[in-house]
């Protein structure tokens, strides 16, 4: 891979559509800053001095080119096909979420904006967002649910040590998406100054296009890896769904392959059949949510209705637009996997492994493991672990039963 | 060209008379159904030339807290997208012109045709859009030219004149300058932006303009009636009939329509 090739943007479809999904539903006040971050994206990808800084923090600062490792232990439980783990868990701040930041807060500084403000759920884009303002010298603001910020009061420290102010959202759901809201309310009155680091690969045009660009560098690493390391490339790609930036990341350089399928896990909760899922491709219909386009789970007025998932970070009713369009046009295969399959995923890796999951990426390793069962022994995977599961251990002790106190134990 | 029940025939009236329109703004269902159509009523009563129903919405991106809060209370209530249009006759039966507020999903939820159909079926003049641009508006031009309704579209202060022109252009009715940029919600003060937005617009063609966000006072409401063709108030209305039911309405409505007068004594 050259410098060239990762951001020659030009030579791919960065929005604002893909297919019927994307566009701009947005308010008229926030249309000039988006065309603003376009133009500006454009033309920074054009200046070595920002893609060469953007290059040289990914080395010396995120720890990339991340390994692709084999996990033999971990496939051997199902099936027997090679399963090989992208370790984005190993960047800085432990997830892809760095990746998107460390490009937007530098896109920032090229515009002049001095001030970051960012949506989170389970707090990992909230803790990457004030990691580059500290970084970079940026003001930052964080938006998170207020039952977020309760149920994920680690990342809220974290981000107030970096030196962020953390704003619990108490309106709606109290949830993800109402902390974007209010990010949006927010970016209106404050525009002039502050850049709105938008998560993942939602939301109106640009970001669906720039964050997989900023995200792309996943895949286009994985590719290069499964050739040196394997001399071919895998049958198959697998990442989790939330917004869909890490799966958007891993399948973006792989679509012109068409013998490799690449494979969304989405969230399905306490299952796809019950209320309680946050499986937006699976089970959600056309529709317009926080400024684009795309498949989302609403109610037959067109509110829309509160997702679930014990993955703070795939809790979301929405999903980006390109997924929406690589579903609908059968290049992406989207599947729901349960709380309960994700966390049989996640005891597996920690145990055959050495690895503790995030709980969204489990989801992906729980969809590697059917899949292994379907391909067989001679099939090669590639799985997006795309975050670690420090931040997860709390959930995890007390859906095992691993805590002082609790009945039952070992699930 | 402009239906039977355009908006743009009462700011040829108000014109005439030296004054600009009142508008303001209620959302259906708050505090429950019944109650929001008598709040219109007594609106119109209290002087509105024409009345924004709001839709409520679970993720209301442009409104502040008061707004939010009454719509998550009317969703609460279980208000549903066809309680619009009983609304909305009741306003055209009481004497004003009734225009719907919805943020775009709902309306594409409804169906766009469908929805441009049953609000003229119930005398409703058109639909403000805060998050439909017309860059992303070709089935709504369709249909609302179709049923001869207003487009109203928004435009703000960080617009560019490229922008304004293609707003206008595409608007019917009147264009909503959003004064602010910023939410919904009372202000101590209308941005000194507004004055220059209102001009900017009219000089890139657009006929009628009105101005909202942040329009509380019947003092605000003539001072931006010095400028602007209409005015728009809606949080102070939401308030006033949360805290003193339909009766505060009807008299906050009295000065607010005095206020565009020139005859608001604070």
């Amino acid at each position: 891979m050259t410098d060239a090739e990762l951001f020659d943007v030009e030579s791919r479809n960065a929005g604002p559509y893909f297919g019927q999904f994307g566009g701009r539903f947005v308010p008229e006040a926030l249309i000039a800053a988006l065309d603003e971050i376009e133009d500006a994206f454009a033309k920074a990808l054009k200046n070595p001095s920002y893609t060469e800084e953007l290059r040289r923090l990914h080395r010396e600062y995120t720890g990339r080119p991340s390994l692709l490792s084999e996990a033999p232990r971990f496939a051997q439980a199902a099936g027997g096909a090679r399963i090989f783990l992208k370790r984005e868990d190993l960047n800085h701040t432990g997830s892809h979420k760095i990746n998107n930041v460390l490009g937007q807060a530098l896109l920032a500084k090229h515009m002049g904006k001095t001030r970051l403000i960012a949506e989170t759920g389970a707090g990992q884009h909230g803790v990457a967002t004030a990691t580059a303002a500290a970084l970079l010298d940026l003001e930052c603001t964080v938006y998170m649910g207020a039952e977020d910020t309760r149920r994920q009061a680690l990342n809220v420290a974290r981000m107030r040590l970096l030196g962020a102010e953390v704003i619990g959202v108490e309106s709606g759901s109290r949830t993800l998406k109402d902390a974007i809201n209010e990010a949006f309310r927010d970016w209106v009155a404050s525009v002039g100054r502050t850049h709105y680091v938008f998560g993942t690969v939602a939301g109106p045009h640009p970001f669906p296009g720039l964050v997989r660009e900023l995200q792309r560098i996943i895949g286009v690493e994985a590719r290069e890896q499964f050739l040196a390391q394997l001399g071919r490339l895998p049958d198959a790609v697998v990442a989790c769904v939330g917004g869909g930036s890490n799966a958007i990341g891993m399948f973006h350089a792989f679509i012109p392959d068409a013998d490799v399928r690449l494979i969304g896990c989405e969230a399905a909760g306490e299952g796809v059949d019950t209320p309680r899922h946050a499986a937006s491709i699976t089970r959600g219909t056309p529709g317009m949510l926080h400024g684009a386009r795309s498949l989302m789970l609403q109610d037959e007025d067109g509110q829309t209705i509160e997702s679930h998932s014990i993955s703070a970070g795939l809790d979301y009713p929405g999903v980006g637009p390109e997924h929406a369009w690589l579903h609908t046009s059968g290049r992406g295969e989207y599947r729901p996997v349960t709380d309960a399959q994700a966390m049989e995923a996640f005891r597996l890796l920690c145990r055959t492994e050495g690895i503790i999951p995030a709980i969204e990426s489990s989801h992906a390793l729980a969809g590697a493991l059917d899949l292994s069962r379907e391909l067989g022994p001679d099939a090669v995977i590639g799985v997006c672990l795309s975050g670690r599961g420090d931040k997860d251990v709390d959930t995890a002790a007390r859906w095992f039963g691993l805590l002082d106190g609790q009945e039952g134990g070992d699930r | 060209m402009s239906g039977t029940h355009s908006t743009a025939e009462v700011f040829t009236r108000v014109r005439q008379e030296g004054r600009a329109a009142f508008i303001g703004y209620l959302p259906v269902g708050y505090p429950d159904v019944a109650t929001s159509i008598e709040a219109a009523r007594a609106l119109v009563r209290g002087g509105a030339d024409i009345v924004e129903v709001g839709m409520p919405y679970s993720d209301p991106g442009m409104d502040g807290g008061i707004i939010q809060h009454a719509g998550t209370t009317a969703l609460a209530e279980g208000v549903r997208t066809r309680d619009l249009f009983p609304m909305v006759e009741a306003v055209a039966d009481a004497g004003a012109r009734a225009v719907v507020m919805s943020y775009w999903n709902i309306v594409y939820q409804y169906g766009v045709e469908r929805f441009a159909r049953d609000l003229a079926a119930a005398g409703g003049s058109g639909l403000i859009t805060p998050d439909l641009i017309p860059d992303e508006a070709a089935e709504w031009e369709a249909a609302s030219d179709a049923y001869g309704l207003d487009r109203i579209y928004l435009v703000a202060p960080s617009s560019t004149p490229e922008r304004l022109a293609y707003t206008a252009e595409h608007s019917r009715g009147f264009v909503y300058a959003a004064s602010t940029m910023g939410v919904t919600g009372a202000r101590a003060e209308v941005d000194q932006a507004a004055a220059q937005l209102v001009a900017d617009t009219r000089a890139a063609g657009a006929q009628n303009v009105c101005v909202g966000l942040g329009v509380s006072t019947p003092a605000q409401a003539a001072e931006v009636a010095g400028y602007a063709d209409g005015v728009i108030v809606g949080s102070a209305l939401v308030r006033a009939l949360g805290e003193g039911g339909v009766e505060a309405v009807e008299e906050l409505a009295g000065a607010l329509a005095a206020g565009v007068r020139g005859k608001a004594t604070a």
